[in-house]
Formats: C-alpha cells, structure tokens, sequence
C-alpha cells in the first residue's frame, strides 16, 4: 500500500494521522476478527472429547485464547472430531458439519480421527478425512490437552491467512 | 399454532391424545457420548423412550481375536475411557485366571492403588458433567481442577493421562516411585476437603434438591430386575459389591464400608457415589501404608507372558523313534492352555466382567466383556417413564452411562 498521507502501523495497517481512522483490507479485518473468537462445536465422539473437556475446564482454560465451545452447529465456526468415527455416525458428522455457516473448519482430534487408530474393523471410518475437509490433524491417543491447544493455535494462524474467504464457498 | 394446539386437545381423531415424536441425539451435549433416545411425548411428559446404540461400535471384540493378550489390554483402555485402569484389571484378571498365574502382592496393593484412583477420577467426572447437565457450572470447574491433580500423578506413574495400559498380565509395568507415593499421600490428605467443598456447593442447594428429589426412583427389586449393578444399584439400598463378594487384588487386606442408600432416587445415587469417593480415598491410604511392608519386591510375576507371545510353539526336542532314532514330531504346543476364564471387578460404573476362551493360540478365541453402561442404557426406557423431558438428562446422568463401554 501507499496511500498519501498515511503512516503505517502494522503490517498492511495503515493510520490517517491525527485521526482515529485505519485503512486495511478487509480480509484483515474479518480475519482478525474470526481468529480471535473462534467458536468450535463440541462434538465429543469418544475418549478425546474427555481431553476436550479437560482443555476447556479449568485447568487448561480455552477461553483465555477467545474459544468458547458451543453446543450448536449453527452458531459454531469450528468443529473438533474428538473421537473414532463410526461408519454408523459418520452421516451424522456430516450432516452436522453442514448445518454450520461458511466459514467453516474442521480439526480432526486423536488418532482415530485422523487415520482410525488401533481400531481397523468393519465398522470404523478410517479417518474423518474420508467424508470432511479437514484443516488441522492432532494425532496421540488421546491427545493431551496441549497438543489440542497447539492445534487450535495452528487453525488460528491459518484463519488469518486466509483471503478472499468471506461469502465465498469454499 | 392454533391448529397445532386443536390436534393437542382433540388427539388423532379416536379419543386417544396425540402424541409427538422426538429425537434427542446422537449429537446432544447432555447425553453422555453419542447415545440417541426416541421420545414419545405427551405434552412434555415422556410416554416412550427408545434408546438407539451403536454409534460408537468400534468391534473391540473381534479386533481382540486378532491380537496376543497383552495386546488386547491396549483395546480396553479405550471401553470405558473415563476408567482405563479399571478395564485393564478387569481383562488382566481373567487372562490370569486362564495362565493360572498370580501377581506379587506388591504388583496386587498397587493394582488397589490404581483402580481406587480409577474410581476417583471417574466420579469426579460423573459429578462434573451431571452438575453441569443438571446447570450447576461451578461445580464443574472445581471437579476438573481436582482431576487433573489426580491424572497428573496417573502421568507420573506411567505416562499417560488417560489410557494408561499400565496394568499387565501378572502384574504392573513400572513400580511406585516414592515421588508418586508422597504426591498420593498429599492427594490423599487434601482430598476429604475438597469433597466437603463439592458438597457445600451442591448438597443442600434448592435447585439441585428440586432436580434430583424423586427422580428416577428405583426400588431394590426392580434394580436388581433391571441388571443395574455398581452405585446406582447401591443408590437402592442393595448393599452388593464385587469388592466385597469376590475380592481381587488386594480388597480382601483392606477395610472399607459399603455405602447404600434408601429410596433409591437421583439424590442417593449422588450421595452413594459421594461416600464413595471417601472410601476409595481410604482404600489408597491403607494401601500406601501396606507398599512399605513389600518396599523392593518385584511387581510382575516371574511367569508372566511376554509382551509379544510367540505365534506357534513346536515341540522343541527331537522323540525317540524305534525306526528313524530320533524325529522331530513338530507338534505344535499351546502358547496359552486351552480353557475359558471368567473375570469380574466393581468399575466406577458398575460391575465389568471379561470372559475369555483359549484354543491355546496366542490369541483370545473369543472374548466377551460385560460392560455395566449396556445395562444401564436399557433401563433408561423404564426410568424415564412418566418424567418431564428436563428430567431425561437428570436420568442418564445418574446412571453413569458411558457409550465407548456399552458399544464396545
């Protein structure tokens, strides 16, 4: 950018001086806006939605970082598969992933998630990414509740890279 | 909403009211997992309620034919996952049974150790999620801090948080440190308070007592009719306890009492598990001071299998033949004696049972766990009878359903 007149406050930020006015793309802006409040569905499948609740307790505390679960896929920008997807419920993963608004992320939590795990039967999906696009993998059996933290991290950092996403499908 | 509220009043046409049909689940923050009911309502009360399973049917079973015994252990940490510790003492109890082994008394006081604080943080997470469900935050809050002290000393004995597989046929994986014995003894020192600050918040609570009086009673004789095993049959004043009746590991060196209670509603259940928490907590001292008495014995039996069994044993010396001298017959030998083996311990959740057969392959032939959650989700459609749907999740919280355990 080079707008006459404007100092540059951050990267791509721009200020009109003595004014409480910024210039920025608006990717920035809504990007800025999505990482920094990002709202995962609780979808806790089996062991890992436990470690989900543990990093979203207490102890660990999601919320310093803006992320607050929800319990509704229409209000909800991230879904974490925490857990072995069936062949039973993976319709159902997938039905909830769509009711959820565009945009929308997808982190496949534990090794079941991301490739099935130590369970390669009949009935298990051999990973989520076989019916979602999935964003982030955290593998671990289950993952401990830093790895889930680091991997939120990483979507985040991927949210703010993000152009040309907003009111576009994906 | 007019013709909606006509076809209330007025039913179907034959004098009978109409009734809605509803679906809750299998995504439902309140049920547990991924468990899915079929309401049928009239109004708000429920007149049906058809548990759906399956949704997490993961084939642990047949997975298990597949694998050599210790193997399998790794498959039960993920059943009831709440428990880990619980599961493997469960399935290394009847692998035991069927090698015809026993685990040193250290290995078994540790055991007793491990599954007591199994109990701990699986009632602690019942508490957490049923306050919650039931709408007090708080006490959530305050459950998962106490937890995670206790899995962090899970970690320090094995590494793990929540799948431990520290249990091994014949014995343990690692012993005690004495670092894990002094953090145990200050868990076990603090931990009476913090059950006191739990039930400050929520013992005499208006809201609680409204929401968990009367709900859901079971008198003993449908309990026992039902199949409900572990607290919620304890809840009824039925004073049973795998612990007690068949004592494994080192129960029968212990003292602990039964906690029972007497109308057998939502609110005793909740008291049953309350007390409980103290006895396991007195379990783990007794057994802390029971470790010193076998300071520096080993805690896995010399004739423990190994990690990985062998896939066929031939006979390895040559017989004596009248014609040839001597041949190699190459008989092959059972790895494991052939036979079946039935095992059944007091989990958090109830009472968990393993029966296994041997073709004398290093793989179970068939095996088949009794998990206490199965049970307990069929008695949903008896409990839920006649209750409002707010009532619903009171009652599949009480019942401790865990749906890795009922799938399997």
């Amino acid at each position: 950018m080079g707008i006459e007149g404007t100092v540059e406050v951050g990267k791509d930020i721009r200020q009109i001086p003595g004014t409480p006015v910024f210039i920025t793309p608006l990717d920035k802006l809504f990007n800025w806006a999505r990482a920094g409040s990002l709202w995962p569905l609780t979808f806790g499948l089996a062991c890992c939605a436990i470690e989900m609740m543990a990093t979203g307790a207490s102890h660990f505390d999601l919320d310093r970082f803006g992320i607050i679960f929800r319990a509704s896929p229409r209000q909800a920008d991230a879904i974490i598969i925490a857990g072995t997807v069936t062949k039973k419920m993976a319709p159902i993963v997938r039905r909830v992933y769509d009711q959820m608004p565009e945009p929308k992320y997808v982190i496949a939590m534990g090794s079941c998630a991301c490739s099935g795990g130590v369970f390669r039967t009949y009935s298990v999906v051999q990973g989520a990414d076989e019916f979602l696009p999935v964003d982030v993998y955290i593998p671990g059996c289950p993952p401990r509740p830093e790895a889930l933290i680091y991997g939120l991290v990483q979507l985040q950092e991927k949210i703010k890279k993000e152009s040309g996403r907003w009111g576009f499908w994906r | 909403m007019s013709l909606y509220v006509e076809v209330i009043k007025n039913g179907n046409g034959k004098g009978e009211p109409e009734h809605f049909t509803i679906n809750m689940g299998p995504h439902h923050p309140s049920t547990h997992g991924v468990l899915r009911l079929v309401l049928e309502l009239d109004g708000e009360t429920i007149v049906k309620c058809d548990p759906r399973i399956g949704y997490l049917h993961r084939g642990v079973e047949k997975l298990a034919e597949h694998l050599n015994y210790n193997q399998t252990i790794v498959l039960s940490d993920r059943l009831d996952y709440i428990a880990s510790a619980a599961n493997n003492i469960a399935f290394c109890l009847a692998f035991e049974k069927l090698l015809g082994i026993t685990p040193p008394r250290r290995a078994r006081l540790i055991r007793t150790i491990v599954n007591e604080m199994a109990r701990i943080s699986s009632h602690l997470l019942w508490l957490a999620t049923h306050a919650l469900d039931i709408g007090a935050m708080t006490v959530f809050l305050y459950c998962f801090r106490d937890r995670e002290w206790l899995l962090s000393i899970f970690e320090k004995v094995c590494g793990a948080r929540l799948t431990h597989s520290y249990v091994r046929v014949g014995g343990v994986r690692l012993d005690f440190t004495q670092e894990i014995i002094d953090e145990l003894r200050r868990f076990t020192e603090e931990f009476p308070q913090r059950i006191l600050d739990y039930e400050t918040l929520i013992d005499v609570n208006r809201i609680w007592l409204k929401r968990t009086r009367d709900v859901a009673v079971v008198d003993a004789e449908t309990a026992i009719n039902l199949g409900l095993t572990g607290p919620v049959l304890r809840g009824s004043g039925v004073p049973y306890d795998v612990r007690k009746f068949r004592p494994y590991d080192a129960y029968d060196e212990v003292e602990f009492e039964v906690p029972v209670g007497e109308r057998g509603d939502t609110y005793d259940r909740y008291k049953v598990r309350m007390k409980e928490l103290r006895q396991s907590n007195w379990i783990i001292k007794q057994c802390l001071d029971k470790l010193k008495e076998v300071e520096g014995e080993p805690v896995l039996a010399e004739e423990a299998p190994d990690l990985l069994l062998p896939s066929r044993v031939r006979e390895p010396e040559p017989k004596p033949h009248p014609k040839k001298g001597f041949v190699f017959t190459g008989k092959e030998l059972p790895v494991v004696p052939p036979g079946e083996a039935f095992a059944s311990i007091e989990s958090p959740k109830g009472e968990l049972a393993v029966y296994v057969v041997s073709d004398g392959g290093p793989n179970p032939w068939r095996l088949r766990i009794r998990t206490p959650s199965f049970v307990h989700i069929s008695a949903i459609p008896e409990l839920a009878k006649g209750h409002m749907i707010a009532d619903l999740v009171a009652i599949i919280g009480t019942l401790d359903v865990v749906l890795g355990d009922c799938d399997r």
